[in-house]
Protein backbone atom coordinates (compact mmCIF):
# COMPACT_ATOMS: atom_id res chain seq x y z
CA UNK A 1 0.00 0.00 0.00
CA UNK A 2 2.74 2.12 1.14
CA UNK A 3 5.18 1.34 -1.88
CA UNK A 4 3.71 3.54 -4.92
CA UNK A 5 4.20 1.80 -8.08
CA UNK A 6 3.18 0.97 -11.65
CA UNK A 7 0.13 -0.69 -10.88
CA UNK A 8 -1.37 2.08 -8.59
CA UNK A 9 -1.42 4.69 -11.78
CA UNK A 10 -2.62 2.07 -13.93
CA UNK A 11 -6.07 1.15 -11.86
CA UNK A 12 -6.37 5.43 -10.78
CA UNK A 13 -6.72 5.48 -14.80
CA UNK A 14 -8.98 1.93 -14.97
CA UNK A 15 -10.96 4.06 -12.36
CA UNK A 16 -11.44 7.44 -14.05
CA UNK A 17 -12.14 5.44 -17.32
CA UNK A 18 -14.73 3.67 -16.03
CA UNK A 19 -16.38 6.67 -14.30
CA UNK A 20 -16.31 8.45 -17.63
CA UNK A 21 -17.64 5.24 -19.42
CA UNK A 22 -20.61 5.51 -16.97
CA UNK A 23 -20.88 8.88 -17.58
CA UNK A 24 -21.84 8.55 -21.20
CA UNK A 25 -24.24 5.72 -20.74
CA UNK A 26 -25.56 7.13 -17.50
CA UNK A 27 -26.18 10.99 -18.99
CA UNK A 28 -29.78 11.72 -20.29
CA UNK A 29 -29.76 15.08 -19.90
CA UNK A 30 -27.48 16.83 -21.28
CA UNK A 31 -24.88 16.47 -24.17
CA UNK A 32 -22.25 18.95 -23.04
CA UNK A 33 -21.46 16.40 -19.94
CA UNK A 34 -20.99 13.56 -22.20
CA UNK A 35 -18.52 15.51 -24.30
CA UNK A 36 -16.56 16.17 -20.28
CA UNK A 37 -16.99 12.27 -20.11
CA UNK A 38 -15.15 11.89 -23.35
CA UNK A 39 -12.60 14.36 -21.58
CA UNK A 40 -12.34 12.10 -18.40
CA UNK A 41 -11.92 9.31 -21.01
CA UNK A 42 -8.89 10.68 -22.70
CA UNK A 43 -7.73 11.80 -19.20
CA UNK A 44 -7.31 8.10 -18.17
CA UNK A 45 -5.56 7.61 -21.11
CA UNK A 46 -3.02 10.13 -20.31
CA UNK A 47 -2.47 8.50 -17.18
CA UNK A 48 -1.59 5.03 -18.10
CA UNK A 49 0.91 6.79 -21.14
CA UNK A 50 2.59 9.05 -18.72
CA UNK A 51 2.91 6.18 -16.07
CA UNK A 52 4.27 3.39 -18.37
CA UNK A 53 6.47 6.44 -19.58
CA UNK A 54 7.79 7.27 -16.26
CA UNK A 55 8.28 3.69 -14.80
CA UNK A 56 9.66 1.99 -18.05
CA UNK A 57 12.27 4.58 -18.43
CA UNK A 58 11.05 5.73 -22.35
CA UNK A 59 9.82 9.24 -23.00
CA UNK A 60 7.80 7.73 -26.03
CA UNK A 61 4.74 7.71 -23.92
CA UNK A 62 5.16 11.08 -22.64
CA UNK A 63 4.96 12.48 -26.55
CA UNK A 64 2.27 11.03 -27.36
CA UNK A 65 0.13 11.91 -24.51
CA UNK A 66 1.00 15.08 -26.11
CA UNK A 67 -0.83 14.26 -29.16
CA UNK A 68 -3.83 13.33 -27.21
CA UNK A 69 -3.42 16.82 -25.43
CA UNK A 70 -3.63 18.73 -29.32
CA UNK A 71 -6.27 16.14 -30.51
CA UNK A 72 -8.00 16.07 -27.34
CA UNK A 73 -8.58 19.84 -27.88
CA UNK A 74 -9.29 20.02 -31.36
CA UNK A 75 -12.51 17.26 -30.80
CA UNK A 76 -13.36 19.61 -27.84
CA UNK A 77 -13.13 23.38 -30.01
CA UNK A 78 -15.34 21.44 -32.63
CA UNK A 79 -17.72 19.33 -30.91
CA UNK A 80 -18.86 22.66 -28.86
CA UNK A 81 -19.00 24.79 -32.12
CA UNK A 82 -21.19 21.72 -33.32
CA UNK A 83 -23.43 21.80 -29.94
CA UNK A 84 -23.46 25.86 -30.91
CA UNK A 85 -24.81 25.31 -33.58
CA UNK A 86 -27.30 22.42 -32.90
CA UNK A 87 -28.42 24.41 -30.50
CA UNK A 88 -29.30 27.62 -32.43
CA UNK A 89 -31.23 25.60 -34.82
CA UNK A 90 -33.23 23.42 -32.65
CA UNK A 91 -33.14 25.77 -29.04
CA UNK A 92 -32.45 22.14 -27.46
CA UNK A 93 -29.28 20.00 -26.82
CA UNK A 94 -30.98 17.31 -24.54
CA UNK A 95 -30.06 13.52 -25.10
CA UNK A 96 -33.17 12.67 -25.29
CA UNK A 97 -34.31 15.32 -27.74
CA UNK A 98 -31.99 15.29 -30.48
CA UNK A 99 -33.47 12.67 -32.31
CA UNK A 100 -33.13 14.11 -35.70
CA UNK A 101 -30.94 11.14 -37.40
CA UNK A 102 -33.65 8.81 -36.26
CA UNK A 103 -31.26 6.64 -34.54
CA UNK B 1 8.32 6.68 0.39
CA UNK B 2 6.28 7.23 2.59
CA UNK B 3 5.24 11.25 1.51
CA UNK B 4 4.95 9.44 -2.27
CA UNK B 5 1.78 7.56 -0.71
CA UNK B 6 0.43 9.96 0.76
CA UNK B 7 0.20 13.04 -2.23
CA UNK B 8 -0.79 9.84 -4.67
CA UNK B 9 -3.96 8.88 -2.37
CA UNK B 10 -4.35 12.60 -1.53
CA UNK B 11 -4.58 13.67 -5.43
CA UNK B 12 -6.19 10.57 -6.77
CA UNK B 13 -8.74 10.64 -3.94
CA UNK B 14 -9.51 14.20 -5.59
CA UNK B 15 -9.22 13.49 -8.84
CA UNK B 16 -11.62 10.07 -8.72
CA UNK B 17 -14.47 12.02 -6.62
CA UNK B 18 -14.58 14.93 -8.58
CA UNK B 19 -14.92 12.70 -11.86
CA UNK B 20 -17.47 10.85 -9.96
CA UNK B 21 -18.78 14.46 -9.67
CA UNK B 22 -18.40 15.90 -13.30
CA UNK B 23 -20.98 12.60 -14.13
CA UNK B 24 -23.40 12.85 -11.57
CA UNK B 25 -23.77 16.81 -10.95
CA UNK B 26 -27.01 18.34 -11.87
CA UNK B 27 -26.23 21.65 -12.14
CA UNK B 28 -23.51 22.10 -15.48
CA UNK B 29 -21.58 24.95 -14.20
CA UNK B 30 -20.37 22.34 -11.32
CA UNK B 31 -19.70 19.74 -13.82
CA UNK B 32 -16.78 21.98 -15.19
CA UNK B 33 -16.00 23.36 -11.90
CA UNK B 34 -15.36 19.46 -11.15
CA UNK B 35 -13.60 18.90 -14.69
CA UNK B 36 -11.17 21.24 -14.12
CA UNK B 37 -10.34 20.25 -10.49
CA UNK B 38 -9.82 16.96 -11.88
CA UNK B 39 -7.15 18.00 -14.20
CA UNK B 40 -5.83 20.00 -12.01
CA UNK B 41 -5.25 17.16 -9.76
CA UNK B 42 -4.24 14.84 -12.41
CA UNK B 43 -1.34 17.63 -13.37
CA UNK B 44 -0.73 17.45 -9.91
CA UNK B 45 -0.20 14.10 -10.12
CA UNK B 46 1.56 14.43 -13.34
CA UNK B 47 4.36 16.68 -11.59
CA UNK B 48 5.02 14.30 -8.60
CA UNK B 49 5.84 11.32 -11.13
CA UNK B 50 8.09 13.43 -12.98
CA UNK B 51 6.81 14.44 -15.93
CA UNK B 52 6.88 18.52 -15.11
CA UNK B 53 6.29 19.49 -18.58
CA UNK B 54 3.19 16.92 -19.10
CA UNK B 55 1.69 18.47 -15.81
CA UNK B 56 2.33 22.19 -16.80
CA UNK B 57 0.67 21.53 -19.98
CA UNK B 58 -2.14 19.42 -18.56
CA UNK B 59 -2.91 22.86 -16.90
CA UNK B 60 -2.17 25.62 -19.32
CA UNK B 61 -4.38 23.52 -22.21
CA UNK B 62 -7.39 22.31 -20.37
CA UNK B 63 -7.60 24.31 -17.37
CA UNK B 64 -6.96 27.23 -19.35
CA UNK B 65 -8.07 26.86 -22.53
CA UNK B 66 -10.64 23.41 -22.70
CA UNK B 67 -12.43 23.91 -19.69
CA UNK B 68 -12.79 27.43 -20.26
CA UNK B 69 -13.75 26.80 -23.37
CA UNK B 70 -16.65 24.42 -22.11
CA UNK B 71 -17.75 26.95 -19.29
CA UNK B 72 -18.17 29.49 -21.70
CA UNK B 73 -20.35 27.18 -23.96
CA UNK B 74 -22.28 26.24 -20.98
CA UNK B 75 -23.00 29.79 -20.05
CA UNK B 76 -23.94 30.95 -23.47
CA UNK B 77 -26.46 27.98 -24.48
CA UNK B 78 -27.91 29.22 -20.98
CA UNK B 79 -28.90 25.49 -19.69
CA UNK B 80 -28.20 25.94 -16.02
CA UNK B 81 -32.04 27.42 -15.97
CA UNK B 82 -33.05 25.04 -17.99
CA UNK B 83 -32.68 22.54 -15.42
CA UNK B 84 -35.67 22.07 -14.13
CA UNK B 85 -37.56 21.34 -17.17
CA UNK B 86 -34.95 18.96 -18.32
CA UNK B 87 -35.57 16.97 -14.96
CA UNK B 88 -39.36 16.98 -15.08
CA UNK B 89 -39.94 14.06 -17.06
CA UNK B 90 -36.65 11.39 -16.84
CA UNK B 91 -36.89 8.35 -18.45
CA UNK B 92 -33.51 7.05 -17.02
CA UNK B 93 -34.33 3.54 -15.65
CA UNK B 94 -33.84 1.89 -18.47
CA UNK B 95 -30.09 3.00 -19.47
CA UNK B 96 -28.57 2.77 -15.68
CA UNK B 97 -28.50 -1.01 -15.56
CA UNK B 98 -27.14 -1.11 -18.69
CA UNK B 99 -24.83 1.11 -18.61
CA UNK B 100 -23.28 0.03 -14.89
CA UNK B 101 -23.13 -3.50 -16.27
CA UNK B 102 -20.98 -2.21 -19.18
CA UNK B 103 -18.56 0.19 -16.77
CA UNK B 104 -18.18 -2.64 -14.54
CA UNK B 105 -16.75 -5.07 -16.75
CA UNK B 106 -14.49 -2.76 -18.39
CA UNK B 107 -13.40 -1.64 -14.94
CA UNK B 108 -12.45 -5.17 -13.94
CA UNK B 109 -11.33 -6.18 -17.45
CA UNK B 110 -8.78 -3.70 -16.89
CA UNK B 111 -7.92 -4.72 -13.55
CA UNK B 112 -7.37 -7.95 -14.98
CA UNK B 113 -4.73 -7.01 -17.50
CA UNK B 114 -3.20 -4.62 -14.68
CA UNK B 115 -3.09 -7.77 -12.36
CA UNK B 116 -2.01 -10.38 -14.51
CA UNK B 117 0.65 -8.45 -16.28
CA UNK B 118 4.10 -8.71 -14.57
CA UNK B 119 7.29 -6.11 -15.30
CA UNK B 120 10.35 -7.37 -15.10
CA UNK B 121 12.61 -6.62 -12.04
CA UNK B 122 15.16 -4.50 -13.77
CA UNK B 123 13.19 -1.93 -15.60
CA UNK B 124 13.35 -0.02 -12.42
CA UNK B 125 16.62 -0.04 -12.62
CA UNK B 126 15.94 2.04 -16.45
CA UNK B 127 13.95 4.11 -14.48
CA UNK B 128 16.83 5.39 -11.87
CA UNK B 129 18.54 5.58 -14.65
CA UNK B 130 16.46 8.20 -16.18
CA UNK B 131 15.40 9.80 -12.85
CA UNK B 132 18.91 10.83 -12.26
CA UNK B 133 20.09 12.30 -15.25
CA UNK B 134 21.02 15.63 -15.06
CA UNK B 135 18.59 16.49 -17.71
CA UNK B 136 15.26 17.76 -17.10
CA UNK B 137 12.42 16.03 -18.45
CA UNK B 138 11.18 19.16 -20.67
CA UNK B 139 14.86 19.50 -22.19
CA UNK B 140 14.84 15.42 -23.34
CA UNK B 141 11.68 15.31 -24.16
CA UNK B 142 12.18 18.52 -26.79
CA UNK B 143 15.29 16.80 -27.77
CA UNK B 144 13.08 13.58 -29.08
CA UNK B 145 10.05 15.97 -30.17
CA UNK B 146 11.79 17.91 -32.62
CA UNK B 147 13.31 14.78 -33.77
CA UNK B 148 12.35 11.66 -33.52
CA UNK B 149 8.90 12.99 -33.85
CA UNK B 150 8.95 16.09 -35.66
CA UNK B 151 6.75 15.27 -38.80
CA UNK B 152 3.62 14.05 -36.04
CA UNK B 153 4.63 16.89 -34.15
CA UNK B 154 3.61 18.96 -37.52
CA UNK B 155 0.76 16.64 -38.26
CA UNK B 156 -0.58 17.64 -34.43
CA UNK B 157 -0.25 21.37 -35.35
CA UNK B 158 -2.20 20.94 -38.71
CA UNK B 159 -4.52 19.42 -36.73
CA UNK B 160 -5.24 22.07 -34.59
CA UNK B 161 -5.33 24.44 -37.84
CA UNK B 162 -8.66 22.67 -39.01
CA UNK B 163 -9.99 22.27 -35.57
CA UNK B 164 -9.80 26.24 -35.50
CA UNK B 165 -11.52 26.68 -38.95
CA UNK B 166 -13.77 23.87 -38.40
CA UNK B 167 -15.06 25.89 -35.43
CA UNK B 168 -14.61 29.04 -37.22
CA UNK B 169 -16.84 28.17 -40.08
CA UNK B 170 -19.94 25.98 -37.93
CA UNK B 171 -20.08 28.73 -35.95
CA UNK B 172 -20.11 31.62 -38.17
CA UNK B 173 -23.35 33.38 -39.44
CA UNK B 174 -24.30 36.61 -41.47
CA UNK B 175 -26.96 38.56 -39.24
CA UNK B 176 -29.59 40.49 -41.76
CA UNK B 177 -30.69 43.67 -39.92
CA UNK B 178 -27.23 44.94 -39.01
CA UNK B 179 -26.28 48.54 -40.40
CA UNK B 180 -22.20 48.25 -41.03
CA UNK B 181 -19.97 50.62 -41.66
CA UNK B 182 -18.70 50.23 -45.37
CA UNK B 183 -15.62 52.31 -46.42
CA UNK B 184 -15.69 51.46 -50.06
CA UNK B 185 -19.74 53.34 -49.86
CA UNK B 186 -18.20 56.30 -48.18
CA UNK B 187 -15.14 56.93 -49.91
CA UNK B 188 -16.90 56.86 -53.69
CA UNK B 189 -19.99 58.78 -52.54
CA UNK B 190 -20.11 61.90 -55.32
CA UNK B 191 -21.37 65.13 -54.97
CA UNK B 192 -23.99 64.22 -57.16
CA UNK B 193 -25.34 61.98 -55.24
CA UNK B 194 -25.58 62.99 -52.38
CA UNK B 195 -26.32 66.68 -52.57
CA UNK B 196 -29.44 68.60 -54.35
CA UNK B 197 -29.47 72.54 -54.93
CA UNK B 198 -33.23 73.44 -54.39
CA UNK B 199 -34.96 76.73 -54.84
CA UNK B 200 -37.00 77.66 -51.66
CA UNK B 201 -40.15 79.63 -52.02
CA UNK B 202 -40.91 82.04 -49.46
CA UNK B 203 -43.79 80.26 -46.74
CA UNK B 204 -43.71 77.04 -48.57
CA UNK B 205 -41.45 74.17 -46.84
CA UNK B 206 -39.08 72.20 -48.66
CA UNK B 207 -40.22 68.21 -48.90
CA UNK B 208 -37.17 66.17 -47.97
CA UNK B 209 -36.77 62.38 -47.84
CA UNK B 210 -39.38 61.20 -50.29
Amino acid sequence: MIDIGLGHYLTLGAVIFSIGVIGIFLNRKNIIVILMSIELILLAVNINLVAFSIYLGDLAGQVFTLFILTVAAAEAAIGLAIIVVYFRNSGTIRVEEIDKLKG
Amino acid sequence: MIAHAIFFYTFSIIAVVSAIMVTASKNTVHSVFFLILDFISISCLFIMIGAEFLGMIMLIVYVGAVAVLFLFVVMMLNVAQQKNQWFAGQATSKHIPVGLIISTLIFFEIIIVIGGWKYKPEIFDINNSLANTSVSNTHSLGQILYTDYIHVFQISGMILLVAMVGAIVLTFRQRSGLKRQSYIKQISRERAEGVEVLEVQSNKGVKIDD
